[in-house]
């Protein structure tokens, strides 16, 4: 973690292998953007980003990297994942869409909700997503 | 109106949360199993009703900032988000009726 100047970057590894344990790099971004004062009306717009952001990467692309930064003015949230991609974005965006498994939809995941969840919730989202290589996705939330 | 409240007026049975979690607002709640919807839609501040009794559970709790999670028609927690629920000192709670009627007389009580 680096800290200084009003600025605090922070990175954390997602765990593809355990989709019940799912969140635990949301809570610690929680504990950090408190720890440092942001606003919690803005903190709760970074969390649920960063979880959907989270399980996402979990159920769909076996685990990933998130780098997250707040400069005084945005929360900026960076996920990256080495996965099979997002065949179309666009429809990926839209609520109810998803691909998730029969075994994945019984602990409550996969209602396709989301991406729509983290594009309601931040001011700007990027998604770049390519086939058989992985998805990164930056989310600005403004505080 | 605090979780206390609600415990004593709906007769649910407390399974974690110590005082201070009990001493929360309550004021407003949800009803849903699917997690990203109770994500994107549950009030902060709010009770949520669900079946739902996995790990996730003590997951959205946590960072959607809601008071407390009721688990309805007497489903038990699983044992990992009971351990979690007590590790984080979240409200969970319990009751034998289904979450028309328990959501039904929260919103009467809030709004009646
Ligand atoms: N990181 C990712 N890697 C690959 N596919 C993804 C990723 N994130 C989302 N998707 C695809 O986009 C769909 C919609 O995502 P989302 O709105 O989060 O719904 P859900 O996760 O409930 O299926 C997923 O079902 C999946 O097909
Ligand atoms: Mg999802």
């Amino acid at each position: 973690m680096s800290q200084g100047s009003g600025f605090i970057t922070e990175r954390y590894i997602v765990n593809g292998d355990d989709f019940h344990a799912a969140g635990s790099a949301s809570s610690a971004m929680k504990k950090l953007l408190r720890s440092i004062g942001v606003p919690p009306e803005a903190i709760r717009r970074a969390a649920i980003c960063m979880y959907e952001g989270e399980i996402n990467m979990v159920i769909h692309a076996c685990g990933g990297e998130a780098e997250v930064s707040f400069d005084g003015e945005y929360i900026t949230i960076h996920l990256a994942d080495k996965g099979p991609g997002i065949e179309n974005p666009q429809l990926a965006l839209k609520e109810g869409y998803s691909t998730a498994t029969d075994e994945i939809r019984e602990l409550g995941f996969g209602a396709g909700m989301g991406l729509p969840n983290m594009k309601r919730n931040s001011d700007e989202l990027e998604m770049e997503s390519v086939l058989g290589e992985g998805t990164t996705i930056v989310m600005k939330i403004k505080v | 109106m605090t979780v206390q409240d609600l415990i004593k007026s709906l007769d649910l049975t407390v399974l974690s949360g110590d005082e201070e979690a009990l001493s929360r607002p309550v004021t407003g709640g949800y009803c849903g199993d699917l997690l990203s919807w109770v994500m994107g839609r549950a009030p902060q501040d709010g009770a949520w009703f669900t079946i739902m009794s996995n790990l996730n559970v003590a997951a959205v709790a946590a960072l959607t900032d809601i008071s407390c999670v009721v688990l309805t028609e007497g489903v038990s927690p699983d044992p990992a988000l009971l351990e979690r629920a007590r590790k984080e000192n979240l409200a969970l709670l319990q009751s034998p009726e289904g979450a028309f009627l328990l959501a039904g007389k929260l919103y009467a009580m809030l709004h009646g």
